[in-house]
């Protein structure tokens, strides 16, 4: 009998032998993939079972951690004028997850970052509670009070950025919400989210980053970008462009209404102070739409951003000729956010030279600086000489044009008004737009971008210079009266 | 002084006992839960926990008393086989009382309970070692063990199912047992019985047929009464792990008897088909065997206990999470202490952990096989590796259902896991086994003075 008997020995020792490979193929290899699977609890536990260090704007904190009872969850996320600065800081959610600077860097908040290692090795000898880290942004807090309050009862966003760092100074999206109100998972919070969601104006999305507008005459500066840098163009010579002017392939006429006379076989000056329709249409019919296209990109279109929280890539696409010459005036096909547009103003005020946008100064840990984010040059939108030209145009715009209402009294302003038509027949309001910067001495340290979706105001009211541009003279003084 | 009391009955010329190698693994396994316990409360509140001296006396009394006995009845009995068990028992007491301090978790405050039924079924181990001298007497119950075990396998179909399985037998006032679990030892002492006496008729009587011997049919009989009543288990208790354990044991049991191939390919046809069968046919086998497939899969939007346990073993990773700082109690249902409780090993003492307490088990098995090698009759060898085969079967069958290698049944892990039929019937098993042992290891009386044998030596030259 012995002989069956070593081989169930052996059987059994297989039996456990399976056992112990199973083990090591559940708790080893598909470790990582069951710790952070998307039904585990344990990483939502994880996350709230410490204060969570803090998003810090100027030095002062703008979010916060509150004791929770009730639940799984020891802390709960809390923010300090939440509305204002939800583009920025996005939401760490109990219950419904986490966006934008929270979620991108959630392990140096919770202080599960890799790099903290040694900070949590130390406070776990030391026994102290585990801490986590700071994420310092670039934004100004005078800047962005001055966007959101701008911005109050209107539909729009404000992007401002500074022209020679690529720093963001103020990123404000109206109608917003308080993530504070979606923090936890009560049945309030469950609530609040409900609303959010059935909201049609959508106040969890960050107009500034995420969504493309027709930029409308504040295009124009690109074509006249694309003008300049063609070689065929210069700012005091006349450009021989009829208005009305004839869209090619097509019977349409494209002019301004009273001014047609004025813009006729303007000057690139003249015609960007009046926004001269037809003079713009037709350099960029000139131009051709691989130039146009050639021209966008080197400002950033077509191009996702990173700030680090997620740009949508405003567009400049391929298109027919007649398209391609309404484009020219921002009103075809082609899109444009609003960071990218104050990308544009950025570049422009930089000499042609554009930076990457981004609005992480530093990542903190509770001992030192974990990681320090340097400028970074995207590269020359335009070359030197035509940025100074295109800076002389928008300066004459708001000295003598359509921008008059954005001049500051001893500071140097350029700017560009924009009214982008919309819907069929144009029976939707208008978006207005106005993009601008200023600059002194030591060169731009600011340049904004404004949109004002809907608007309440009668249809004759809006353009971007009675809309828009007092929003970007409040954002531009911010900067201005705080560097002195 | 224990140790000289011990060694007075070894013979000088004999084999070693072992009974101070034995005494000394005890303390192992009698200190390790004690510091797995103070681990527990300084985790989750920085104290010793109150009640530790009186657990870790508890626990020492109880080694104490089983080594003592084995030291009196059965001094030539495994060494090993009794430091795992008590291991293995203080590891689930600390698991089980960890797992109260969860409010949540059902039963309340089990620990305490489930020390008394080890006090019970260190009792029952008493028992067994004084009364039972000599395992063949076993063998004069062989007909009597079938009866009490059937009346033990039908006995819950008379009682409500508990969370879709019949396998309790509830009386009000006292609590709840699992028949099954006593029937796992009645019914192979039935078996070793039976086989040691069918055995020569089941080998030789047969056909040579494709190279394989296949019984003739009228021995076929008890083999397919017993599949038959394996299914009947599970369809009607809707048990899949007992119905598994008795026919793979029996199969085991045939083949060591016969020393024939043939019955295990019988009987692996036949567990096939019968569980292919029941899968198809029965509701619950079916979602539980989905379960298996698609552990992860959210169930009425939920994440189903399969799925925490799966998150729990992996949240454990390599080293676990520390005793006391995991979260398997997001497994949640009524059992997290008894058929979960090993992903609370996972979670909590990581893979190493687990790996380790799979260990304990398999060489306890195989501790057991190792009696039935050494026994020297053939009732004793059949009785010993129908336990161990038993107990395998068992820790495979649980191990594998929670940690989703085969799909989930419901059984419990032995000593480990919350629940009194359990602990009890696997300390008697324990028992039988350190029994088998040692009168297998026991050194034959010394021949009796013959004045025959010095008469021929004389003669000789």
């Amino acid at each position: 009998m012995n002989k069956p008997l070593r081989r169930v020995a052996i059987f059994c020792g297989l039996l456990i032998m399976a056992l112990m490979v199973r083990v090591n193929w559940v708790q080893f290899v598909q470790a990582e993939d069951l710790k952070n699977h998307e039904g585990n609890r344990r990483v939502a536990i994880e996350r709230y079972a410490h204060p969570r260090g803090n998003i810090i704007v100027e030095g002062k904190s703008i979010t916060g951690s509150a004791e929770t009872s009730g639940s799984d969850f020891a802390y709960k996320r809390t923010y300090k004028n939440g509305p204002m600065w939800a583009p920025i800081t996005g939401r760490a959610s109990q219950a419904y997850g986490g966006t934008q600077l929270e979620e991108i860097y959630d392990t140096i908040l919770t202080g599960n970052d890799d790099r903290l290692f040694f900070n949590r090795t130390i406070d776990m000898l030391t026994g102290k509670p585990r801490e986590g880290g700071n994420v310092v942004t670039t934004l100004n807090n005078a800047a962005q009070q001055a966007a959101f309050k701008g911005l109050e009862g209107k539909k729009g966003a404000v992007a401002a950025l500074d022209p020679q760092t690529g720093a963001i100074l103020a990123l404000a999206s109206t109608p917003s919400y308080d993530p504070s109100k979606v923090a936890g998972n009560s049945k309030d919070d469950e609530k609040n989210w409900v609303e959010l969601n059935k909201d049609d104006d959508d106040p969890t999305l960050n107009r500034a980053l995420r969504q493309t507008y027709a930029p409308g005459s504040t295009f124009k500066v690109v074509t006249a970008a694309a003008a300049l840098e063609s070689g065929k163009y210069d700012v005091d010579k006349k450009t021989g462009i009829e208005s009305p002017l004839k869209l090619p392939q097509s019977s349409t006429m494209l002019g301004n209404d009273k001014i047609n006379p004025l813009c006729d076989k303007a000057t690139l000056r003249r015609a960007m102070e009046l926004s001269c329709n037809a003079t713009f249409a037709g350099i960029s019919d000139d131009v051709g739409n691989k130039g146009m296209i050639e021209q966008a990109d080197k400002f950033g279109f077509n191009e996702e951003v990173f700030t680090p929280v997620r740009g949508v890539a405003s567009v400049y696409p391929e298109d027919n000729r007649p398209q391609n010459a309404m484009a020219g005036i921002g009103q075809a096909s082609n899109r444009a956010t609003p960071l990218q547009m104050a990308m544009v103003t950025a570049a422009i005020a930089n000499d042609g030279k554009l930076m990457k946008p981004y609005m992480v100064d530093r990542l903190e840990g509770p001992r030192s600086t974990v990681e320090q984010f340097q400028p970074e040059e995207i590269g020359e939108a335009v070359s030197a000489p035509n940025a100074k030209k295109l800076q002389d145009m928008m300066e004459s715009v708001v000295e003598r044009g359509t921008g008059s209402t954005a001049r500051i009294d001893g500071v140097k302003v350029g700017g560009k008004t924009g009214t982008a038509q919309r819907g069929e027949e144009n029976k939707d309001n208008p978006y207005a737009w106005f993009i601008s910067y200023a600059k002194d001495d030591n060169g731009s340290p600011v340049a904004v971008a404004v949109v004002v979706e809907d608007s309440e105001a009668a249809r004759g009211d809006i353009s971007g210079g009675g809309l828009a541009a007092p929003i970007a003279v409040d954002v531009m003084k911010a900067i201005l009266d705080g560097k002195r | 002084m224990s140790f000289n009391l011990g060694n007075t009955t070894i013979s000088s010329g004999g084999p070693p006992s072992r009974r101070n190698t034995e005494l000394a693994l005890l303390v192992f396994a009698v200190l390790v839960p004690v510091f797995a316990y103070a681990n527990v409360g300084l985790a989750m509140d920085g104290t010793i926990p109150a009640g530790m001296l009186g657990y870790g006396l508890g626990l020492g009394l109880l080694a104490g008393v089983t080594h003592l006995v084995v030291r009196k009845f059965a001094p030539y009995a495994d060494p090993l086989m009794l430091p795992i068990a008590t291991l293995l028992n203080g590891l689930g007491l600390v698991l089980i009382w960890r797992l109260d301090q969860e409010p949540a978790l059902k039963p309340y405050n089990a620990a305490p309970t489930q020390l008394m039924w080890s006090a019970l079924g260190v009792a029952l181990f008493v028992g067994v070692l004084v009364f039972l001298k000599d395992h063949r007497i076993l063998q004069r119950y062989t007909y009597i063990s079938m009866a009490v075990a059937l009346v033990l396998l039908t006995l819950p179909v008379f009682f409500p199912p508990v969370n879709g399985a019949r396998i309790w037998v509830t009386i009000p006032g006292v609590g709840s047992l699992q028949p099954g679990e006593f029937a796992k030892i009645v019914i192979t002492v039935f078996f070793a019985g039976y086989l040691m006496v069918k055995r020569d008729a089941l080998a030789l009587a047969s056909r040579r047929f494709m190279g394989l011997y296949l019984p003739r049919g009228r021995d076929l009989g008890p083999i397919l009464a017993i599949w038959l009543l394996s299914l009947m288990i599970l369809v009607v208790e809707t048990d899949l792990g007992t119905s598994l354990l008795f026919f793979g044991m029996f199969v085991v049991m045939l083949y060591v008897a016969t020393e024939r191939t043939s019955w295990i390919i019988f009987g692996l046809l036949l567990s096939t088909a019968g569980a292919v069968f029941v899968a198809s046919v029965n509701t619950h086998v079916g979602d539980r065997v989905n379960n298996w497939l698609n552990p992860l899969e959210l169930q009425n939007g939920g994440v189903t206990e399969t799925a925490q346990a799966m998150y729990s073993f992996g949240s454990g990773g390599l080293l676990g999470s520390g005793l006391g700082q995991g979260f398997s109690r997001l497994i949640g249902g009524i059992a997290t202490k008894s058929d979960y409780i090993l992903a609370t090993v996972g979670e909590e003492l990581g893979l190493a952990g687990l790996m380790a307490i799979i260990l304990l088990y398999g060489l306890l098995v195989e501790r057991g096989i190792r009696t039935a090698l050494a026994a020297r009759d053939p009732f004793g060898k059949l009785l010993a590796v129908g336990l161990s085969g038993a107990f395998a079967i068992q820790i495979f069958v649980v191990a594998g259902g929670v940690t989703g290698l085969i799909p989930l049944t419901g059984m419990t892990m032995p000593f480990l896991a919350q629940g009194g039929s359990s602990v009890i019937a696997n300390w008697a098993l324990v028992a039988i086994l350190l029994r088998i042992s040692d009168t297998a290891r026991r050194p034959a009386p010394a021949p009796a003075h013959n004045p025959d044998v010095e008469m021929t030596q004389v003669v000789k030259p």
